[in-house]
């Protein structure tokens, strides 16, 4: 069985930034990710990375109280100030690694304007920052000769004496299932936006991390705060970064009027994520919309601008939808994006499970509380992977290795052989996948009420008894992406129902949760955490305090 | 809209050889062809191997040989490369050892990356804020760092296909972006080791790189930069340099190649097991009546032609 002080699931910003950090920090650490590490998801990222700069005039406090506001007040302040007193560090660390951001006359990086703040401290790219922070970290992660399990999918925490000891899993070149043993397990697997179709995220996006973590006995937090991107494409749901509207791109509707002007005077397009999503669902509702969808109009930017500081925009409009973006307004509409919820962490990334981290959009710290401000994820994932490799030192020499008994490793094999043994009259996962997920973006949308919520949940337990009846196609042992789906699905069903569960619980409207039968916020009773279990009886929701330092809530006008 | 997919299979479990299956189904319009793979794998024929992602051209996940030539088939819509629902071939990608179906083994790939040792390697002290640097001296880099490493440009290449030792287009064009980077302070050493053999002088300036790159990277363009900059720092002992080199007199001097000469001058007049080999190479061609003429004639217009060449020259002072 191998060993590794500190184990990494994932293998994207988050889950690199931990690992170069183990490395630097003197442990023996390892990465184990379902694919290389340069096809994460982190490359979907496009606009950039937040920090307040002091030498250019800027204050992390002014960047904190943007995050705070535009999280609707549910981030954690305390957290929130660690991140945005730590991005200048952060941000300068990854230039030094080698990160091309685009830089300004004099020579320094530059930025751009990006959503819900009135400061430009969005450090960038072009449209692919993500891309480029993820391909220079594993520039590092091949600096620092770091064992990678490439394409190994993990399907279980092993839990002993109450504490996270390691994992199994599957090697999919070879259909091998094995133990690794693992003082600490940093889980770091990012989002999980197949739960719901269309979406923005990648077909990897099956919240493995959350489901593990759930399994494993630690808490989820603040679910229900699902995150809809103002302009994704119609029919695939691919993105179109923010970056557009940064760089001065106009949200318009079937009448030509820049109708942000109604819901968010001041900051117009930039106004927080949610309100644009918000604004644009109700011009879409009261038919001032175009076949479901608005416009985003870059026309008066100029095709030499479009193509330098959004080039990747301008190769998606035009590959996918046949537009130039320098002579057509592009039809687009809210999209699932991001999940603010995931596992509930300290500011050390430490979960209530012992030896058990996580960083990173799987991860709830909280920084993004209601709703995330464009260009704070990235920022999150390199802030939160670092602290999270730093802070698991001290348990790591605290601690010794704890054998995985082969009972739990034969028990997940017959589970994966139970599988194989279906009946084939059985039902294809992919299909109830697609069940699952368009009725929870049905249910769990920009708007939602007691009985949409109640109607997702209903169709995610059905879906649930269904999968005793899916078959598998594949037997086989090298590379079966059919059995990787299927375990794939078993862990989006338990991501679905805590969803639901956070999102029935919650009985006000607040950043992205906004429900049509309770339209206030209601910082009396829910200034608070929901926090979601899963055991026996199923999903049990409780709630906690949300850590308020310098910032009291205020009415949130853009 | 019917869809006509050609899948190359091969199942190594199951002792196949490699064979197609055809596959028909029903898309929109708007699919791609990574939409009707997984449509397939879905609906019709879960044993389907194949790997994807983000589904936008940025991941990388998907190259794969479609009609022969290598593409992202995540941004290749079906109405374009079939518009009469005309059968579509799909392989994996070329130049790779299969695993299954359509994935194949990019560990040779990711190797060949290693060996340029891809990262940053600046001087002893970082400045204390970030590395000031002129907006012009970074952006053209931004061109490279579109590169996703998806492996079409090695899928196609020419070279690698008669040379396996060869670093080829996509680790190459990794390189320049170190070599090119104002803050790296090794671009000597870089080019120093890819000035060697399987390095910057084995591309065969062939352009199916440049063709098949999905993101606009022109790895091949990125190689012969790497040459000039490798002859500008002074390493010249290579059979590319010479071979340029005498290209370029003889046609200043012939108005055309002096084809024996040349490869002469390649090899090395002091290079005895390379004139021993070349010497192999002759007496074939002579015996098939293909060795150049061992005394060039000049070109009837060699006057005008040496006025250009001069004028060229000229231009690159």
């Amino acid at each position: 069985m191998s060993k590794h002080d500190l184990l990494i699931i994932g293998a994207g910003l988050a889950g690199l930034r931990a690992a170069v950090e183990g490395v630097r920090q003197g442990l023996s650490v390892a990465v184990i990710t379902k694919v290389h590490p340069v096809r994460s998801h982190s490359n979907a990222a496009q606009g950039g990375i937040n920090a307040a700069l002091t030498d250019r005039g800027d204050d992390w406090k002014d960047h904190a109280f943007s995050t705070i506001k535009g999280s609707d007040y549910l981030a954690d302040q305390d957290a929130v100030e660690i991140m945005c007193k730590e991005a200048g560090d952060a941000l300068i660390e990854l230039e030094h690694m080698g990160v091309i951001f685009s830089r300004d006359d004099e020579g320094k990086l530059g930025t751009r304007a990006f959503g819900g703040q009135k400061k430009a401290r969005t450090f960038f790219v072009g449209a692919i920052t993500g891309s480029a922070m993820l391909h220079v970290l594993y520039e590092q992660s091949v600096k620092y000769n770091l064992s990678i399990y490439e394409e190994w999918f993990v399907t279980k925490l092993v839990k002993i004496d109450g504490k996270c000891v390691g994992v199994i899993a599957i090697d999919m070149k070879t259909g091998k299932v094995e133990s690794i043993s693992a003082k600490s397990v940093v889980i770091a697997t990012g989002g999980a936006g197949r739960v719901f179709e269309p979406s923005t995220n990648a077909i990897i996006c099956t919240g493995d991390g959350l489901s593990l973590a759930l399994r494993a006995g630690a808490e989820l937090m603040d679910t229900e705060m699902i995150q809809y991107h103002p302009t994704t494409l119609a029919g695939n749901g691919i993105l179109l970064s923010e970056a557009a509207r940064g760089e001065g791109a106009y949200l318009i509707n079937s009448e030509n009027e820049r109708f942000m002007e109604k819901y968010a005077p001041d900051y117009m397009e930039l106004a927080s994520r949610d309100v644009v999503s918000r604004s644009e669902q109700i011009e879409i509702d009261e038919g001032r919309g175009i076949d479901g969808c608005v416009l985003l109009d870059m026309r008066h930017l100029g095709k030499n601008f479009i193509e330098e500081r959004l080039g990747y925009l301008q190769e998606v409009a035009t590959e996918f939808m046949g537009i130039d973006l320098s002579e057509k307004p592009i039809p687009i509409k809210p999209g699932m994006h991001y999940i603010m919820g995931g596992i509930k962490t300290d500011f050390n990334g430490a979960t209530s499970v012992p030896g058990l981290y996580a960083a990173g959009e799987c991860a709830n710290v909280s920084v993004h509380g209601a709703n995330r401000l464009g260009a704070n994820s990235l920022l999150d994932t390199v802030v939160f992977g670092r602290r999270s490799a730093v802070n698991s030192v001290e348990w790591v020499k605290s601690n010794e290795f704890i054998e995985i008994p082969d009972e739990i490793l034969i028990s997940e094999k017959n589970r994966f052989q139970s599988l194989f043994d279906k009946p084939s009259s059985g039902i294809r996962p992919g299909k109830i996948r697609l069940e699952m997920a368009e009725a929870m973006t049905k249910g769990i949308g920009v708007w939602r009420d007691e009985k949409s919520i109640n109607n997702a949940w209903e169709k995610v337990k059905d879906i649930r008894s269904d999968y005793d009846n899916i078959y598998l196609d594949d037997k086989g042992k090298i590379y079966n992406t059919d059995l990787i789906g299927a375990l794939e699905l078993d862990f989006m069903i338990d991501v679905a129902e805590s969803i639901c569960a956070g999102a029935k619980a919650r009985k006000e409207s607040r950043g992205a949760h906004f429900r049509t039968d309770l339209k206030e916020r209601d910082d009396k009773n829910w200034l608070k955490h929901t926090l979601v279990e899963k055991n026996d009886d199923g999903f049990i929701v409780k709630t906690s305090d949300v850590k308020i330092t310098d910032w009291e809530p205020e009415e949130r006008v853009y | 809209m019917k869809a006509v997919i050609d899948v190359k299979r091969f199942d190594p479990e199951n002792n196949s050889k490699e064979y197609f299956q055809k596959y028909e189904l029903d898309v929109d319009e708007s699919s791609t062809i990574l939409d009707a793979l997984i449509k397939i794998r879905e609906d019709l024929d879960g044993t389907l191997a194949l790997r994807c992602s983000c589904r936008a051209s940025i991941c990388g996940s998907c190259g794969m040989r479609v009609n022969g030539s290598a593409k992202l088939v995540c941004k290749t819509r079906l109405v374009d490369i079939s518009p009469e629902g005309e059968k579509v071939q799909v392989e994996p990608l070329g130049n790779m050892p299969v695993i299954k179906d359509l994935v194949v083994d990019m560990n040779p790939f990711w190797n060949k990356v290693k060996q340029v040792r891809p990262f940053m390697m600046p001087e002893n002290t970082e400045p204390e804020g970030e590395y000031i640097a002129s907006n012009e001296s970074m952006t053209h880099l931004v061109d490279v760092m579109n590169c996703i490493m998806c492996g079409a440009c090695v899928s196609d290449c020419t070279a690698l296909e008669v040379d396996e030792s060869f670093i080829g287009p996509a680790a190459l064009a990794k390189a320049y972006r170190f070599v090119a980077d104002p803050r790296d302070d090794k671009s000597k050493d870089r080019l120093k080791y890819l000035n060697k053999n399987s390095g910057v002088w084995d591309c065969t300036r062939c352009y199916a790189c440049v063709e098949v790159c999905p993101k606009g990277v022109a790895p091949m363009e990125r190689i012969m930069k790497m040459r000039d900059l490798a002859i500008e720092e002074g390493f010249k002992n290579t059979s590319g340099y010479r071979h340029t080199k005498s290209f370029v007199n003889s046609v200043g001097r012939l108005g055309r190649l002096d084809e024996a000469k040349l490869a002469l001058t390649s090899v090395g007049f002091f290079n005895i097991f390379g004139l021993i080999d070349l010497a192999f190479v002759g007496l074939k061609a002579l015996v098939r009546g293909k060795l150049p003429p061992i005394l060039p004639h000049k070109a009837e217009s060699s006057e005008n032609i040496k006025k250009i060449v001069n004028k060229i020259e000229k231009k690159k002072v």
